[in-house]
């Protein structure tokens, strides 16, 4: 299987850090964090407060952890829309190249391609309304084009194996083919692109947040934390500097893994760095 | 093509703007007035030509909310929002290539092994988070900057550049990272080129040969890259633009949703894909410049 390397490694460890907090912070959080104690206000970083407390007195560490969930949460099923639409998209085009399908979803891709992504995500979100199942659909619409192009990429070059040839000859119709002989094949790139997405979904999120069109309070979110941080980040830094260092961990530790997972599946890759 | 999807995706946007203006204890016949005086009573699709029609000629249309012509509204923040861009793309271009050669001819080594980790983290940092940090230090503790705002062109030239030095330098680092890498990957393929080690064989020095040969032959997913960047910057800027409080275009489209100003949506969303599509173009123009193998092809 997969040897695992040190950065690889490494990575992984970034990418349990959040997902650790996000999964404990269901069954236990150090303090409720919708619970306002203004006496409690901008503590610095204690034994009890750990990360310290914010302009509302709320425990920061139980803050992230929570927001840890919102973050990963939009990012996931972003990414699932993503693989969920544009995979079997890229594989039909594939499939039937140079029909009228691979030319619809080639000029769906280039369509989608030519829009700004942000602007239209907050378009999304301000016509539906602020709220993080919004939020999830203005980035997981951003996923399809990308997946579609990806796996119809790879599954071009694909078809022109022997393999394939084979399995025609069996008889094995094209939808059959793409099912069973294609899609396992992918794999491995899907899931490295995935982990490319997942990073960017939880960069979008942040985003979104940061304007106000995430997650609504009270439910915690890192960028919305960062937005409250804004006006006292010359008193107090540390507001700003902790939800910004969940979001470098998070991205940094998946952007490595991805760039792990592709060596690991693709040896001859190894040391060129390709982006 | 993609004005119908934009028209109709701001057509379904709930909420109506005749009454959001008059607000929510107006009269049914002033809002109807209103309505009538908007052309919002035509059909959607009389409409939707009467905008692409102006939209060709020049003429946006004017705005629900403040009356005023849109081109003109338009006009005005472009002239924030397109030297922000430029001039980040200008700071990322000359930090990324640089750095870029630089870890190329030092493969493997320290030197590479800094650059790549650099870039990782700079991809890693969203930039509005870089952008708070910066307005810490260097506007706040510092106070070498003001912490946002825009004085217009008109106070001279110095000011204005002044007040977007640092919304653009955090728009640039994460671009700068992305660049940097593409430029290292791009050179170390062109480096292992059979026509590379000829010019090394008849006696170039390293530089001599990445300057002459190496260079020019590596800029093309270079030069893809910064194209693409280059429209990320014009669009991807409204979240910088709210944390710098810059009159831009991210700015007028975030507060036209807000307050349903339909034409002002449509017309900048437009204005933008547009814009990346003739970028798009001018980047096939300058890989021609670039390699002159492509301009035979093609011609």
């Amino acid at each position: 299987m997969i040897r695992l390397n040190t950065s690889l490694q490494f990575s992984i460890i970034l990418c349990l850090l959040p997902l650790i907090m996000a999964t404990v912070s269901y069954f236990w959080q150090p303090f409720d964090v919708t619970e306002l104690n203004i006496s409690n206000r901008l503590k610095p970083m204690s034994l009890t407060h750990p990360l310290g407390t914010d302009h509302f007195g709320r425990d920061m560490l139980s803050m992230i952890m929570v927001g840890a969930r919102t973050s990963i949460a939009v990012a996931f099923v972003a990414v699932g829309i993503g693989v969920l639409f544009g995979v079997p998209l890229g594989l039909f085009a594939a499939t039937w190249r140079g029909s009228f399908i691979d030319d619809a979803v080639m000029r769906f891709n280039d369509l989608v391609f030519a829009f700004p992504s942000l602007v239209i995500a907050i378009l999304i979100t301000a016509i539906a309304g602020p709220s993080a199942f919004n939020a999830i659909i203005a980035i997981g619409v951003f996923n399809i084009p990308v997946f579609a192009r990806v796996s119809r990429g790879a599954a071009l070059s694909l078809w022109q194996r022997e393999f394939i040839l084979s399995a025609r000859v069996a008889g094995k119709t094209g939808l059959r083919i793409s099912i069973e002989h294609i899609l396992p094949n992918l794999m491995h790139i899907l899931i490295v692109q995935a982990t490319i997405q997942f990073s960017l979904g939880i960069l979008a999120e942040a985003g979104l947040s940061y304007v106000g069109l995430g997650a609504q309070p009270p439910t915690p979110s890192w960028g919305r934390m960062l937005a409250d941080a804004q006006t006292m980040v010359s008193l107090t830094p540390r507001l700003a500097i902790v939800p910004g260092v969940a979001i470098i961990i998070t991205v940094l530790g998946l952007n490595l893994l991805g760039d792990g997972l592709r060596d690991a599946f693709d040896p001859k890759l190894r040391g060129s760095i390709k982006k | 093509m993609a004005s119908i999807v934009i028209f109709s995706l701001v057509e379904i946007a709930p909420g109506d703007p005749a009454s959001f203006m008059l607000g929510i204890n107006a009269q049914e016949d002033t809002i109807s007035a209103l309505r009538t005086e908007l052309g919002l009573d035509q059909p959607k699709i009389s409409r939707y030509f009467t905008w692409i029609g102006g939209m060709l000629t020049g003429d946006f249309g004017i705005s629900y909310t403040y009356r005023t012509n849109v081109t003109e509204m338009v006009g005005d923040r472009l002239w924030v929002s397109l030297p922000l861009a430029i001039y980040s793309l200008v700071l990322s271009t000359v930090i990324a290539i640089p750095t870029g050669i630089y870890a190329a001819t030092k493969r493997g080594k320290t030197g590479d092994v800094a650059v790549i980790s650099a870039t990782q983290f700079g991809i890693a940092v969203p930039n509005f988070w870089f952008a708070i940090i910066l307005v810490g230090i260097f506007a706040i503790k510092l106070q070498w900057f003001s912490a946002g705002g825009f004085p217009g062109w008109q106070d001279g030239l110095v000011n204005g550049v002044t007040s977007l030095t640092l919304p653009a330098i955090a728009l640039a680092l994460p671009q700068a990272a992305i660049l940097s890498r593409i430029m290292r990957s791009a050179l170390i393929e062109t480096l292992g080129e059979d026509y590379i080690r000829t010019a090394r064989a008849k006696g170039l020095s390293v530089w001599q040969t990445i300057w002459r040969h190496a260079l020019r032959n590596a800029l093309i997913p270079v030069l893809t890259i910064i194209g693409l960047q280059f429209s990320f910057l014009l669009a991807g800027a409204i979240i910088i633009e709210q944390v710098f409080y810059l009159p831009g275009l991210g700015r007028l489209v975030f507060q036209a949703i807000t307050q349903r100003d339909l034409i002002v949506v449509e017309s900048v969303v437009m204005l933008l894909v547009s814009a990346v599509i003739l970028i798009n173009f001018i980047v096939d123009i300058a890989y021609m410049l670039a390699d002159p193998r492509l301009r035979l092809d093609s011609i």
